[in-house]
């Protein structure tokens, strides 16, 4: 029938709307940045820790060490702490309470971002300030505060990777003596591994491209961290602070600045979608 | 199973416990502490006046206007683009090399950092395109943001709705499209719902691609052309230039509570959805 066969020609582009955005994206913001990395120099834009844009000066390494300090450091914290949590809604809660848990944890995904940059602000910094020195706004409370944004992301997609886990495979161990601990961490947990290493990809992902939380409390200055009391700029904090009054070359940096994120950003993502297809074959 | 074993079974147990304490603690402390400064400040007026001096007295009546504006502009461009490829997915193919190249670029699009959507809306919209900060550069950024969204939870809705429903539609002698329009959608509509509001609360927890796009104009907007500042951004402004603690504290507690609320709305219905659709 011809007014079927059109309608699923429609649908067909309704479809690839979000392929076309996506490649929409993904040309715009490499047209816009591309002409930085021409002008000086692929290694000199990546390398140079230098960023004056009032004197042309335009490097991108003291960000990028930035985006990687806070990075490690959020995933320091909220890793164990969100696979601890995951592990215990799983295997060890007993079932009404994980029905209560889990909604609870999904709200502090909906907690906006500004908000928990406030709190690092007003509660965090000052303690870091007063009890650990430097200027309290630093990589550590931006690792902080990263920590709990990536939690509801690992725990939500390590859960349903440890869910995904046939009973079988736990009955089995637990028939064979083995204690329920033993079994989580002898048979559970390696058989849901590649979720679990998704998981934490995409926090990673998460806490690389969160912008106005780590604003808000790492204090922004452009230079290579040498402690975690250190204030730094991330590669996110970069465009949302000077997108507003950037022209010109500046303006290209900051694309350019975009590039590096997105491309970051792309390589995770890939990596996480690989591990995922992984937990599906098995 | 010797003692040795079992010791270190209670350890892990306990220590489970105090992570899973801690995570639920932290989620408490921030809603609390916001909402011990913020509910004091909330009243009749500060939900129906206009901010007077830059959001230092008065209220935010605008501004929950805009919020509200620019959601809906964001959710009515999304919306039709995230069910119709949610409904090709499920309806119209298997999976296949297209399927899954949609589905992939879906999970990426999920995966760009807010930042660069307003970079990027900012540039094209609001300079290229000279639609400047406004309720449209805004919706079209966040439209795009939570188009992944849209589409993850649509397809999980209509996947679930059971096949005979379709079968006895065709058997009736509906075509491919009626079975959809009067079958599937219906049924799988909650389900639906429930990623159009998990999207509404992203819209309005969003900063960084907002207050590029739609700008932060504390007045009432005319046309879809004006500018408009959502309560995240009116949260930001004021909590970082210091104008106003106790406004900031008390925005900040409307923008929690309204999350609140869309959250619960959409664990509820969904909630519904499967009790109903297993029900069968």
């Amino acid at each position: 029938m011809n007014r079927e066969k059109l309608i699923e020609k429609t649908f067909f582009l309704i479809a690839c709307s979000a392929l076309f955005l996506l490649a929409l994206i993904t040309v715009f913001i490499f047209k816009e940045g591309i002409g930085i990395f021409l002008k000086i120099g692929f290694a000199k834009f990546i390398f140079s820790p230098d960023w004056a844009p009032s004197q042309k000066q335009f490097g991108l390494f003291s960000m990028i060490m930035g985006s990687v300090w806070i990075t490690i450091g959020a995933l320091i914290i909220g890793v164990p702490l969100s696979l601890s949590v995951s592990i215990f809604l799983a295997e060890f809660c007993p079932k009404k309470i994980a029905r209560i848990l889990k909604p609870a944890i999904e709200l502090l995904a909906g907690i906006p971002s500004v908000v928990y940059g406030f709190i690092g602000v007003v509660i965090l910094a000052p303690l870091i300030r007063e009890y650990l020195g430097g200027p309290g706004l630093s990589v550590l409370a931006g690792s902080m505060v990263l920590a709990i944004m990536i939690l509801p992301t690992v725990i939500s997609i390590s859960l349903d990777a440890l869910h995904a886990v046939p009973k079988s495979y736990l009955e089995g161990s637990l028939a064979l003596g083995a204690t329920r601990w033993q079994s989580v961490y002898m048979v559970i947990i390696p058989a849901a591994r590649s979720g679990i290493i998704a998981s934490v990809i995409l926090g990673m992902g998460r806490a690389v491209g969160e912008t106005m939380a780590v604003i808000m409390v790492s204090g922004n200055a452009v230079r290579i961290p040498h402690s975690i009391l250190e204030p730094v700029r991330t590669l996110t904090s970069n465009i949302a602070l000077e997108l507003g009054y950037a022209t010109g070359m500046h303006r290209e940096a900051l694309f350019g600045t975009g590039m590096v994120l997105f491309v970051i950003i792309m390589i995770l993502n890939t990596a996480a979608y690989v591990f995922t297809k992984r937990k599906v074959r098995k | 199973m010797s003692i040795n074993q079992n010791i270190i079974e209670k350890i892990v147990k306990i220590f489970l416990w105090i992570f899973t304490i801690i995570t639920i603690f932290i989620l408490f402390y921030i809603v609390g502490f916001i909402l011990k400064n913020g509910i004091g400040g909330l009243s009749k007026e500060f939900f129906m006046e206009f901010p007077k001096s830059m959001g230092r007295e008065g209220g935010i009546f605008p501004i929950i206007i805009g919020t509200i504006l620019l959601t809906l502009a964001a959710v009515f461009i999304a919306g039709p683009l995230g069910i119709g490829t949610a409904v090709y997915l499920t309806e119209y193919t298997r999976e296949n090399r297209i399927t899954q190249m949609i589905r992939f670029g879906a999970d990426c699009l999920a995966g760009i950092p807010s930042i660069v959507f307003g970079l990027f809306g900012f540039v094209l919209f609001v300079i290229k395109l000279k639609m400047g900060w406004s309720i449209i550069s805004g919706g079209l950024t966040l439209s795009i943001m939570i188009l992944p969204t849209i589409i993850r939870t649509s397809e999980e809705a209509i996947k679930a709705v059971p096949k005979p429903l379709r079968e006895v539609s065709y058997s009736l002698g509906g075509t491919k499209w009626q079975t959809i329009v009067f079958i599937v959608i219906p049924q799988a509509l909650p389900g639906i719902l429930t990623g159009i509001i998990l999207s509404i609360g992203r819209c309005v927890g969003e900063t960084a691609a907002v207050i590029f796009t739609a700008g932060s104009s504390l007045r009432l907007p005319n046309s879809l052309f004006d500018s408009v500042r959502t309560m995240s951004v009116h949260f930001y402004i004021l909590s970082r230039e210091g104008i106003s603690l106790k406004n900031a504290y008390a925005t900040a507690s409307v923008l929690i509570i309204s999350i609140g609320m869309i959250n619960f709305l959409s664990y509820w219905i969904m909630h519904r959805f499967i009790r109903r659709i297993e029900g069968k």
